[in-house]
Parts: C-alpha cells; structure tokens; sequence
C-alpha cells in the first residue's frame, strides 16, 4: 500500500514524534508513505479568519500537487496526520467539488500556475488507513508486546469527526479504541472523546497565551475526567492536542491542585510499543511524560521483550 | 457583587435600548454570502451552540446571542466582540445545530469583516497570531512555530517570551522545537498564487474538470 | 334533486355557440392578467357567440350571467376561464345544467394556477391565457352529449386502527346504524391513550375514560371487532371496497376465552422472562400474557417466538391443562376475511421517535434516562411499578430533568413541531413532583400550549414550582465537574433567559419524544391509493376545508395518521371522518364522471391488448366476434386501453382524440 503523505508545519516541531511514531509503525504494516513533494501550509483556522478563498487555495494547492505527483486516473489517496491539515483539506476538497465562486478563483488560480484539481483525491487519516486499509485483524496479529495492564484513554479532539465524520462516528468514534485494544491496553469509555482541549491549531491554547485560564481548563476537564475514569494514559492524534495536554499538565495540576500524572502520546507511540519496535525511532524520547514512571505498565510493556 | 455600591458602576450606567437608527438593517445580508450564512435566518435561538461550546462561558455574548444580534443588526457590538476571536473552530456548534446552520463558518466570517474593518481587539492573542501566522504563510509557504511564537509574544505580550522560556527549552532540548525557517521551494510562486485568487473567476477554470467522486464520502 | 329538462343537442338548430366568462378572482387574476384583453380575444375566436368577464364568476351574480345565457339562447357552451378544475369545476357544471344544456358542454380554463400565479410577467400571462382560452374554445365545440353515472354506496365501514381516533369513529358510525368493521394490528384496542395515567390539561385518569368506550366497541352489535389482524388486499373504489383483511393467530380461541387468566399463572415459566412490549420493555411477560388488565378482547396470546411447545415441541402445556373452556388451540393458523364496504376509515396513529438516534442524550447508555412513554408506563396503576416512579436501581429520583422536543423542530431528525410534547412534559411534571417530591427541571425551546384550558394548566404548574429553563440540551452526561455532580447524569443547556450555559445534575432523565408517522405508512397508503408528504403523514383533501378526507373518494382520515395532534382534536377528527362517511353511505349512490371508455367495434382488430393491461377488468373480449368491449359500469376511465390501443379503436369520453388534438390545436394555433 502506498499513500501521499501531507505532514503539515507541526511535524517539522512540536509533533515530530507523531511522524517518527507513524513511518515506523507503517513500516511494519508495509504501508508507504510518499512525502508530498513541495508542500504548503494548509492554511489551518488562523487563514479563514482572514481569508476564506485563500484558505481553500492554500490547501488545493496541496490536492492538486497530489494529483500531479500520482500521474493516471487512479484515486489518489493523501494522508494527513494532523487533525487541523485534515479538516482544512478535506473543506477544500468539499469546496472545489460542490463548485461556486470559492472554487472558481481557486481554480482560476491553478491554472495559473500550471496546477489543476481534478477531484480524484481522497483525503485520509491515519486512523482511517489503519482500521480500513490495514484492518485490526491484521494490526493484532502483528503485536508482540501486548500493553497488558495498560488503560488509555483515547482522545479524538475536535477536528477528525467535525464537521466530516468521514470515516468514524461523529459522536462516538471508535478507531483509536479499537487500535488500542489491539494493542492489548484497555480503553476507557468516556464522553469526552472529542470535547476540545482548548490548544486547537493556533487560536488558543496556553502556549499561545490566549485566555489561559480557559484553555487550560479545558484540558484540565478532559484529563481528570481520563483519570476519573481509570486511564494511566492518553492517547492522541494530533499534534496540538498532544502538545497540550502533555506541556500543560505541570500548570494544570499546580493551579487545579489536583495530581494527574497522565501520560499523553500519540496513539501511534503506544502502537509502535506493542508492535515491538524501540523508544528511539517511536521518538519517546522526545516526550516530556512518559509510561515507565509506572512500574506495573513498564512491567507489562515490557514482558514481551 | 454590589452593582451600585460604587460610585463607578453607578456613573456608568446609560441607556442600553437599542435604537433602530444605531442598527444595520443589512448586517445579516452581508453574512447570508457566507456558503450556508443564509441560513442564520432560520435560528430558533434554541441555544444549543452555546451549550456545546466549550469556550462559550468565557465570551463575551454567547454564540445564540451572537445570531440574534447578527439577525438584527448589531454590526458594532458583533465586529467588535471578543466572542468571535474566543471561538477554537472546535465545529462543535456547526454540527449540532438543530437547524444546520454552519456557526463556526460564520464566526470565520464575522472575522475576516473584523480583520477588514480593522476593529479586532488589538492584544488579543488570536486575531494578531492569526495575521501573523497569515504574513508568515505569505512569505514562506510554511510556518515554524517557534518563530511564530515569539512575533505573536512581542506583539501582544512580551512577559511570555520569559513565562513560557522554561518549556521552550525542554522542548528544544528534545529536538521539539527548531529556529530553521521552513520554506517551499518558490515563495514567489507561492504568493503569485495566492495573489491570482483575488481575480473574478475565470471562463474556464480547472473546476469545470473536477469530476463527481468516484465513491460517496460520508 | 329533479333532473331539468336537458337539449340532448347543443342547440335546436345544431349550431355551436360558445359563451366564454373570464374571472378576475379578485386580483388573483385580474392583479397580472389584463382580463378585458382575454376578453376581447375570445369574442374573436371560432363560435363564441358571448365572452364577458366579472369580479367573481363562482358567486351566485356570475354563475347566474352564465344561466342567463343559457337560457336566453345566446350560447349553448360554455368556457369559463378561472381557477382550477379541483376548485370549481362542478360548480359550473351545475351552472350549465340549470341554464338548461348537459353539464358535459361545459370547459374550464386554468388561468390562476397555471397562469396569473405562477407567471411573473403580466403580459406573458395575459398571452398564456389567452392561449388557454383557445384551446377550451376549439375542444369545447366537440363536446357530445353525455349521461352522468351513478354508482351505488354500499352500507358498511370499515374503520382501520383502534386507537382512540378508530374507537371513536367506530362507535359514531355503529351508533348510527352502519355496520363497521374495525380492524387493529396489536392483539388489544386502545392504542396509545391506554398506555397513558393520566390526560392533559384535566388530568382524567385516561383508563376510566378510555376504557368504558372500549368496551362499548365489544359489545356493539354493530361493530364486528378484528384484533390481532391486519389490511392485506384492498380492491374496488368509491362505494364499493373489497377489503382482504388477515387474522394472526393467538392460538388461543377467542370466543371460548373468557380472560379468567388461569393458563397465565400455570405456565410452565414460573415468573416473567421476556420484555413486555405494552410496558416499553421495562417489565418481563411470559410467553402466554394479556397486555393489561382491561385489555379488549380479554383474550390471552400466545407469543410463539419465546413459547417452548412452539420451539422445542416439549413442553407439559400446563396452560391447557388450567383452562377449563378448552380454548386452546395450538394448531391455529392465519385466517383471512374478505369483506365489502362503501367507506374506508383510516386511524393508523403514530410512533414515537426513536430516542437512541440521538446519542448525545445517553438513551440505552445510561440507565437512568427514559422516554416519557416509559414514564408514562411508571406512573401508570396496572404499569410495572404499580404506580411507583423508581430508578432501575429501585432507588427514588431526587431531581428530575425533562427534555423536550427530542427528535422534533430538528433539521437531523424531524422538522416538525410533535405539537403534544409541551403539554405531556407538563403532565409529567407535575405527576413525578406529586408521586416523587422531586424538584423537576423542563428544559424547552418554546412552550407551546395552545388549546382549551392548555395555557392555564401551565400556569399551575408554575405555581407549583417546576423548575422551566429556556434552552435546548445539548448532552446529557455522567462526566463530573465538581463533587455535587458526582454520580449524577448532567443535563448541559444554555439558559437562554439568562444567556450562560447551566449544568444540573438530576438522577433521572425523561424524554420528551416526538411523533412520527408509522414506519409502513408508506406501505399503507398504497394499500389504500391515498397520498402521504415525504416524512409520512397522511395528506388529507385540503388543509383546512377537507381535513378528513383525502384525495381518494370513499377513504377518510382520523388522528394522528394525518399529523400531531392532541386526545380532543383526535377525537373531533374522528367524529368528522365518522359524519362525512356516514353522509356518503346514507346519500346511497356517489355521481361519477362520464369519461367512460368505448370501443369502435369496426375499428377493433381484436389483439386484446387492452383486455389485460385493464386494472379494472371492465374489458371483455367476444371470442366469436373477436372484439373486445368495455363494461362502462365497472370502468374508472383511467384510459390505459385508450393509449394502449394500436388500432385507436378504444375511445374515451370527453377525452377522445379529436377533442385533445383541438385542444393542443388551440394552443398552438395561438402561440
């Protein structure tokens, strides 16, 4: 399986270790990823609040230089790791597909420089691909290090069901539990699967500074809620969430006064563990909480190996 | 908690009717543009946006009211809310609205008109991380987040370059954080591009050539 | 009525004259249609002897301009150019028939519908009526003479569904005489008002009202009581229905059944094990069960998906054994009746919306949420709990939270507003505060009670201090905020009144379901060759003027089967939908059009075509002659044979070839 891969500005920092987890577990499932050659910023939300064609044409840009890349009349099939890249993407899709003004100008601006959007592309997730290219089955029967005793709580965010629930439930998406049950941990049911954490791309969080007190309560509500409900662990796809929850975490609990101790990966990472493959090119080495703290787990992560 | 037990609160009070002179009677035509934006007319101010949102408790009019106001005019109060820049896009709203109305897209477009007007909240972090996030997409074609951190802490709050220094660096020392401007190959083209959007939709154009999807995308 | 004197040819000396009246309908028409140019034109045209125009040509001043004509000999055809034919074409017919010529010799031109209201330019629609004027003009020359039908009525009803709409349709009717025929699919009447304690804005406890008129419908003797059947085949049209009408078995017979429940107790299951349908599966029946106590007939079923005897074959019947009127009979299969009646009432109710379509309120997730038929079922005497509003966990509700409009005035589920669900969640409110003392919170959109004694029953319960807050739920959840939260469900909305979202903690969530139509309404309706919207409701003749009847003559609407509606609008529909079928019954015969098919016999060649494409089977085919000839008493006019005939020897009236093609002439002539 070989897909066009759109890593997004992120990928380059703060979500390095999304990308090191993801190429190595795809790896192991013989899935290839084609980085998509001379991308561009997807435009996330800060561009259509300025700018709402150019936000379209920033990530068309993208689609038709997949188009391009993949010569045929084939589908061509562009993953996108970043929950704020795949939201922008697949609007641009939508956009260019239902046609309009939007789409017009766009359009007219591909031509000028050569490129066009034919609307062969399909925009993917990573959940996406594994549970419905890869499949479970063939995930589980892959691991060789069940994350045994593990509980994790799988955290969606916002932009992966809404407003296109492509692929999973928009209320209850179940994707990520799945992978993680594959992997042997145990997920949590909780409600808050996709309640936002406040960090979402750009237009708040604490780093940014924006109503800290805000964003940082929301984070605060979805991992107490985690730990309310039994999870050692959060799991994530998206390179913001991820980054909140996990640089945060020291300020929620001095200023909630409340113990978390929550680790916060990318679901890939915990993937990547079960699959047996090492700290380094999972890039757990770049995260600022990590599982081992926890005798029980570091002894059921471990028991494998 | 003592509304009129000092001298300022009492002083401030004035006359909050709403005068239809003071009101643009337009308003809601100029969002009805936005794809979708026609449907604000249909609200039942049933409030379920704002139930929702996970940062309605911290704006300044509530989503619902948001819609009402935009229903009536209330170009001032609207353009210069902070709601509009608290929203995250969370999409929350757009995709429980019992009316299909797309919320989160026309708190877009109450932006940009807040952008265009120039009547953002001047050190409120989104609105100026938005545009600078903007003119850096402008002239690279990517963003770097460190880069885009510190312009937006000396534009809006310098205190934070210090505040936020001690995670800066755990996250630099784990490779997390870089100072390399990232860039696509012509920045030029890149702009040109997005300068020919501007122009009036052409004759033909590319769109004439996108096909039906070959498989229905839920 | 006595029949005038009719000239059986347009005039004593065969010459065509045609009168054309053109109508302003007020400024429906006359508002873009320069109707005295209309005016002008006609008095052109081939034949017409007269063409004026007036204000209103449906008041008794304009039909008498056209019987002045008529009878003064200035025409002996008429064109009037107004409305719509479904509007006021048999008024002009009559018209033309008390001036003294066949009411055939009369054509309508549609220039409001088709032209003054849905054409924008005036001058194009004064042109477009002058079109269609025209075209009436050239056809109405070649009008014949014809005989209107009559067809006989026959004397009984059939009522379908015994809800309270089709109990009280049903007694109306037998009260009167008529015999009915009431049919209902579950294995008791009563429908959804038997499920119910009590009824809004009075509180009548529903069983004591409802109960006494079902077993009026018992012992009728004019009512012949179909339970635990259903409509399979309906045949005929107007005044005369063939219905074909299945009957499941209970295996238990229903006449030697005497409901003395003894079979029920000796089951070989000591105690209930199955979900009981009647109680929204929050109690357990047996296999052998009666729904409820005052169920009608009281006559026990036998469900063979969960009996053993049906499953396994081994099984000691101990039933049999406890009933002393040997009314068991496990050998019962489905039966069928075939029946004739003149008048077809339908009273197929609704359903409620299905609660677990919207996730986000945790139905079937938390225990601890209900549907208000469940709690209709909890506070009802002969309901699971005797009466008693428990939790799941046997424990009592301290805070109650109400939601409303779940499922309705949503543009994901259904647009409409269910019109019940304000004034039941009052009801219930104040039931659960009186059994419960619980604080009861209402969450609503809009409070809608209008209706006799409805705004003043509001304001009791305001006073008696239910908690209302103005905003829609956007989730109902067991994530805790804060310690008071813990271990409660949280019912999150904005108070609108207040403009900031509140969060309230409560142990039990009710509901507030909608109405939709039944999900085989759509089979129904073909059934009965009626028309339904798109979502499902039956659509009635005219919003307004004809709100129990329907477009198919002889099949009338009552209750909710047509839309959301109350017990006391339920039951003046019923009454209505009882009066208008009793008028068609005891009027005896209905006028039919005469737009009968014939066949030329020289014409025919005899392929037999049309013998079988006839839905009818009005056509008959003469072996020895080999010609087919149609039964003008069985034919509908429907005119398949007409357009099927290769030879163009079938024929229609007042829709023969020549007539048509002069019409589309006339058109084009002008255009």
């Amino acid at each position: 399986m070989r897909y066009s891969y759109f890593p997004g500005c992120s990928a380059l920092g703060t979500g390095r270790a999304y990308v090191e987890s993801l190429h190595a577990i795809l790896d192991v499932l013989d899935v290839e990823l084609a980085e998509l050659d001379d991308w561009n910023c997807c435009g996330a939300t800060a561009w259509p609040s300025v700018d709402g064609v150019k936000a379209v044409a920033l990530s068309a840009r993208n689609l038709a230089l997949a188009e391009a890349q993949t010569p045929g009349d084939a589908p061509v099939d562009v993953v996108s790791s970043c929950a704020g890249c795949y939201r922008a993407l697949m609007k641009a899709d939508r956009t260019m597909r239902e046609g309009g003004e939007v789409a017009e100008r766009v359009g007219g601006a591909l031509d000028s420089i050569g490129l066009s959007y034919e609307g062969r592309t399909r925009v993917r997730h990573p959940l996406d691909v594994l549970v419905n290219d890869v499949g479970v089955e063939r995930i589980s029967a892959k691991v060789v290090r069940p994350l045994s005793g593990l509980t994790i709580a799988c955290y969606y965010g916002c932009l992966l069901v809404r407003p296109y629930a492509a692929f999973d439930d928009i209320y209850d998406p179940v994707s990520m539990d799945r992978l993680m049950q594959a992997a042997g941990a145990e997920s949590v049911d909780w409600p808050l699967k996709t309640r936002c954490c406040g960090g979402s791309c750009y237009c708040g969080g604490p780093m940014i500074g924006a109503m800290p007190e805000a964003t940082l309560k929301l984070s605060y509500t979805l991992l107490r809620e985690a730990k309310r409900r039994g999870a050692d662990a959060v799991a994530t796809v998206c390179p913001l969430c991820q980054f909140n929850l996990e640089g945060f975490q020291d300020r929620m609990e001095r200023e909630f006064g409340d113990r978390l101790d929550l680790a916060t990966g990318f679901a890939t990472q915990f993937l990547g563990v079960a699959l047996g493959l090492d700290e380094r090119t999972l890039g757990i080495h770049r995260m600022l909480r990590w599982l081992p703290r926890r005798p029980s787990v570091a002894e059921g992560a471990h028991a494998g190996a | 908690m003592r509304p009129f037990g000092s001298f300022r609160r009492w002083r401030s009070v004035k006359d909050q009717s709403k005068f239809e002179a003071y009101l643009d009677p337009g308003f809601a035509s100029e969002i009805a543009t936005i794809p979708g934006g026609e449907k604000l007319q249909q609200c039942i101010q049933c409030g379920t946006c704002t139930a929702v949102c996970p940062m309605s408790a911290y704006m300044d009019y509530t989503p619902r009211r948001m819609i009402a106001m935009t229903r009536a005019g209330c170009r001032d109060d609207v353009l210069g809310s902070l709601a509009i820049w608290v929203c995250t896009s969370c999409y929350s709203c757009t995709v429980e609205c019992p009316k299909r109305i797309p919320i989160t897209e026309i708190m877009h477009g109450l932006r940009q008109m807040a952008v265009e007007e120039d009547r953002y909240p001047r050190r409120f972090t989104t609105p100026v991380m938005a545009q600078a996030f903007v003119e850096m997409i402008e002239r690279r074609g990517r963003s770097t987040e460190s880069w885009i951190s510190v312009k937006l802490y000396l534009r809006t709050n310098p205190w934070l370059l210090v505040k936020n220094a001690a995670i800066a660096l755990r996250l630099i020392r784990r490779g997390r954080l870089g100072f390399g401007r990232e860039s696509v190959r012509d920045p030029g083209e890149l702009k040109a591009f997005l300068a020919a959007t501007e122009r009036p939709a052409a004759v033909r154009s590319s769109v004439e050539r996108v096909r039906q999807p070959t498989e229905a995308v839920a | 009525m006595p029949a005038p004197e009719l000239a059986s040819t347009p005039s004593s000396n065969g010459k065509v004259k045609i009168g054309v009246y053109v109508c302003h309908c007020g400024l429906n028409i006359a508002g873009k249609v320069d109707v005295s140019s209309v005016v002008e034109f006609a008095s052109t045209l081939p034949d017409v002897a007269v063409a004026r125009d007036y204000k209103f040509m449906c008041s008794d001043p304009g039909q008498e301009l056209i019987e002045q004509d008529l009878r003064d000999g200035l025409v002996n055809r008429v064109v009037v150019a107004s409305c719509s034919p479904l509007m006021h074409e048999a008024t002009f017919r009559k018209a033309t028939e008390k001036g003294g010529q066949s009411q055939f010799y009369f054509q309508m031109a549609s220039i409001r519908e088709h032209v003054s209201w849905v054409t924008a330019d005036g001058d194009h629609a004064t042109e477009k009526a002058k079109a269609l004027v025209a075209a009436a003009v050239r056809r109405v020359a070649l009008h014949e003479y014809l005989e209107p039908r009559r067809a006989e009525v026959l004397p009984d009803v059939m009522v379908v569904g015994a809800g309270i709409a089709g109990i009280h349709a049903a007694l109306t009717l037998a009260d009167a005489g008529k015999h009915v025929y009431l049919v209902e699919r579950e294995t008791t009447i009563g429908g959804h008002m038997a499920k119910f304690d009590k009824t809004f804005p009075t509180l009548d406890c529903s069983a004591c009202i409802l109960t006494p008129k079902m077993s009026a419908v018992r012992s009728h003797p004019n009512i012949t009581l179909w339970t635990y059947s259903d409509v399979v085949g309906v045949e005929g049209f107007t005044g005369d229905f063939t219905v074909r009408v299945r009957h499941r078995p209970r295996y238990v017979r229903e006449d030697l059944c005497t409901g003395c429940l003894e079979c029920i107790e000796q089951c070989i299951h000591k105690k209930g094990k199955f979900d009981d349908e009647w109680n929204e599966g929050l109690s357990k029946r047996k296999p052998i069960y009666i729904p409820f106590p005052q169920a009608t007939p009281a006559v026990v079923v036998v469900d063979p998906e969960t009996c053993i005897w049906f499953k396994t074959g081994k099984c000691p019947q101990t039933c049999i054994e406890a009933c002393e009127r040997d009314a068991f009979d496990f050998e019962q299969t489905e039966t069928f009746d075939e029946v004739k009646v003149g008048a077809i009432v339908l009273a197929t109710g609704f359903k409620t919306f299905d609660a677990s379509k919207m996730p986000e309120y945790g139905y079937g997730l938390y225990p601890n949420v209900y549907t208000s038929l469940e709690l209709e079922r909890l506070l009802n005497a002969a309901g699971p709990t005797g009466g008693v509003v428990e939790l799941r966990d046997g424990s009592k509700p301290k805070v109650i939270g109400i939601i409303h409009c779940v499922g309705s005035r949503d543009a994901k589920h259904n647009l409409w507003c269910s019109k019940v669900c304000c004034m039941y969640s009052l009801k219930l409110a104040h039931m659960v505060k009186e059994r419960t003392g619980a604080e009861v919170y209402n969450f609503y959109i809009d409070m809608r009670t209008p209706g006799k004694g409805y705004e003043e029953f509001y304001d009791k319960i305001l006073r008696e201090g239910v908690h209302m807050v103005r905003g829609r739920v956007a989730g109902v959840s067991d994530e805790a905020a804060s310690p008071e939260e813990e271990g409660h469900l949280v019912i999150r909305a904005e108070d609108t009144l207040i403009g900031s979202v509140r969060r309230i903690p409560v142990d039990m969530v009710v509901l507030a379901v909608g109405l939709e139509p039944q999900p085989d309404a759509q089979d129904v309706r073909r059934l009965f060759n009626i028309s339904c919207g798109g979502e499902g409701w039956f659509t009635e003749r005219h919003p307004k003027l004809a709100p129990v009847s329907t477009f198919t003559d002889g099949v009338f609407l009552a209750g909710t089967c047509q839309g959301p509606k109350d017990i006391p609008d339920t039951v003046a529909q019923a009454g209505a939908a009882a009066a208008e079928a009793m008028a068609m019954i005891d009027r005896g015969f209905m006028m039919l059009e005469a737009n009968t098919a014939h066949i030329d016999d020289e014409a025919c060649s005899g392929c037999k075509t049309c013998v079988g494409l006839c839905p009818f089977n009005a056509i008959s085919f003469d072996e020895e002659r080999k010609k087919a000839s149609v039964n003008e008493v069985l034919c509908k006019g429907c005119g398949v044979c007409v357009g099927a005939c290769p030879s163009g020897a079938a024929q229609q009236h007042l829709f023969t070839d020549e007539e048509i093609f002069s019409e589309i002439e006339g058109v084009l002539a002008y255009v």
